[in-house]
């Protein structure tokens, strides 16, 4: 039973990083609605972003911030007890830019509605047909 | 089309869960990721530029070149934002947008916001100011601040936002953030290190080498907070108005 | 081996089922404003997660761009365009 328990725990945050990825792609291909896209899009990208966070976890860390004194007075620092900061740093950029390209999308998206008049996928090929 | 993206997430979905059996565990510290590389930066960070917190001195510092460009692209993507909807008043007549209903002004959200919004600037301040100590930095007050004029927007209208700030000064100062954020760069250039070395100001300054950096990083994560805050406020206001600008949600 | 009181791993298994039913939710309602009201909800949830996972300053940013911005981003564009979705 705690083998059991253990194994989940080892691989728990993958295989809901995948989930989500999944959710996100079939929203991103499937739904018919550009806003929709869009989300889908956010979702998958939460997703990738979950992965890299999970990989930067450590077991007995805490986080990347070192205790310090204000004398300047400085002791080593031990690696295993800091949670690894690369993927916080790779991640935290990406979000914010993130952040900026479902901006771009929305204005493309409003872009569009003014132009065809709607967001459904086969009504805008109904109207490019004509 | 539902079925093929099933079939397509159902292949996806059983190749990278068995992918997912040769990941290391989770929270393993001998994973490859926090082996190699990472130990680095855990160990020597403070020791070379004097900021405790890693997350900072690696974004800043050590990966300072790639968060220039990364505030780059989000100044690009505001201006995509902008040539793609703006639209002045001319061109405007001749397009019919549904606009949300517009009922009067609510006095209570009105006064709370007038309250909320110095509170939430003096906090982003804080967190630019003191993202080398605690979880913050530039990204994170830019967003602050400006989410503090997005609701100085929301409860009144972008009119009013727009009093305040001018979208001519909204636009100069994202540009701005990112020519400082390439000043203090260039600056290390003439004098005598490479791009971004924070370390050539320390001579300059009369200050500890570690500690130029920490400077230096404060410089860049105000470059960085100044874009970020005028490209969220641009972004909201071209995007909840339609691109006219008069009113917003 | 052996799992680890300090990972905060129930908080883990919390945490992440609650995301998915969001992320599930933010794909599947016919009026988008829910849509984009939800997709805010699944960036808080992430938020919770991340500081779980010690990755602080991730959390911040998150807390400040996907529950706030983004949503709000969402938010003009549902009221722009035509509410109701047809899937």
């Amino acid at each position: 039973m705690e083998d059991l328990l253990a194994y989940i725990i080892s691989r728990y945050n993958y295989w809901a990083a995948i989930i989500l990825l999944l959710i996100g792609l079939y929203g991103m291909i499937a739904k018919n609605n550009l806003l929709k896209k869009v989300i889908g899009m956010t979702i998958f990208q939460a997703a990738i972003i979950l992965f890299y966070v999970s990989i930067g976890d450590k077991r007995g860390a805490t986080i990347p911030i070192l205790a310090h004194g204000h004398d300047g007075a400085h002791q080593a620092v031990e690696a295993a007890a800091y949670a690894n900061p690369l993927p916080h740093v790779l991640m935290l950029t990406a979000i914010v830019v993130g952040v900026s390209t479902l901006g771009v999308a929305l204005a493309i998206l409003q872009k569009i509605y003014r132009v065809h008049g709607t967001i459904e996928e086969d009504e805008i090929l109904e109207t490019i047909d004509q | 089309m539902k079925k093929t993206a099933l079939l397509i997430i159902a292949v996806l979905g059983i190749l990278l869960l068995r992918a997912a059996e040769d990941l290391p565990f989770w929270g393993d510290p001998q994973s490859p990721a926090s082996v190699h590389l990472s130990d680095y930066y855990l160990e020597e960070s403070y020791e070379e530029t004097s900021v405790p917190n890693i997350v900072t001195s690696v974004l800043a510092d050590y990966r300072g070149y790639d968060t220039m460009f990364e505030t780059v692209v989000i100044f690009c993507a505001g201006i995509t934002v902008l040539i793609v909807l703006r639209r002045t008043h001319r061109r405007r007549a001749k397009v019919i947008s549904p606009r949300p209903e517009r009922p009067g002004a609510d006095i209570i959200l009105q006064t709370a916001a007038r309250l909320l919004v110095p509170m939430m600037q003096l906090f982003a301040l804080y967190v630019v100011a003191h993202g080398h100590h605690s979880p913050g930095g530039g990204f994170q007050g830019g967003v602050i601040l400006g989410s503090s004029l997005i609701l100085l927007a929301l409860s009144y209208d972008i009119q009013m936002a727009l009093h305040r700030f001018k979208e001519k000064l909204v636009l100069l100062f994202s540009a701005g953030g990112v020519l400082l954020y390439a000043a203090i760069g260039l600056a290390c250039l003439f004098l005598g290190r490479n791009f971004l070395a924070y370390g050539a100001w320390a001579a300059l300054l009369g200050i500890s080498e570690p500690e130029a950096h920490s400077h230096g990083m404060l410089g860049v994560e105000i470059g960085v907070a100044i874009t970020v805050l005028c490209i969220m406020f641009s972004l909201y206001i071209d995007l909840a108005s339609g691109g006219d600008l008069d009113e917003g949600l | 081996m052996t799992w680890d009181a300090s990972l905060l791993w129930q908080f883990d298994l919390l945490i992440l089922p609650m995301v998915i039913i969001c992320a599930i939710a933010a794909l599947s309602f016919k009026d988008l404003v829910s849509c984009a009201v939800i997709s805010g909800a699944f960036s808080f949830l992430m938020c919770l997660l991340w500081t779980e996972m010690l990755a602080v300053d991730v959390a911040f940013t998150e807390a400040a761009v996907g529950a706030g911005v983004s949503t709000v981003l969402l938010l003009g564009t549902a009221l722009h365009v035509k509410r109701k979705s047809k899937d």
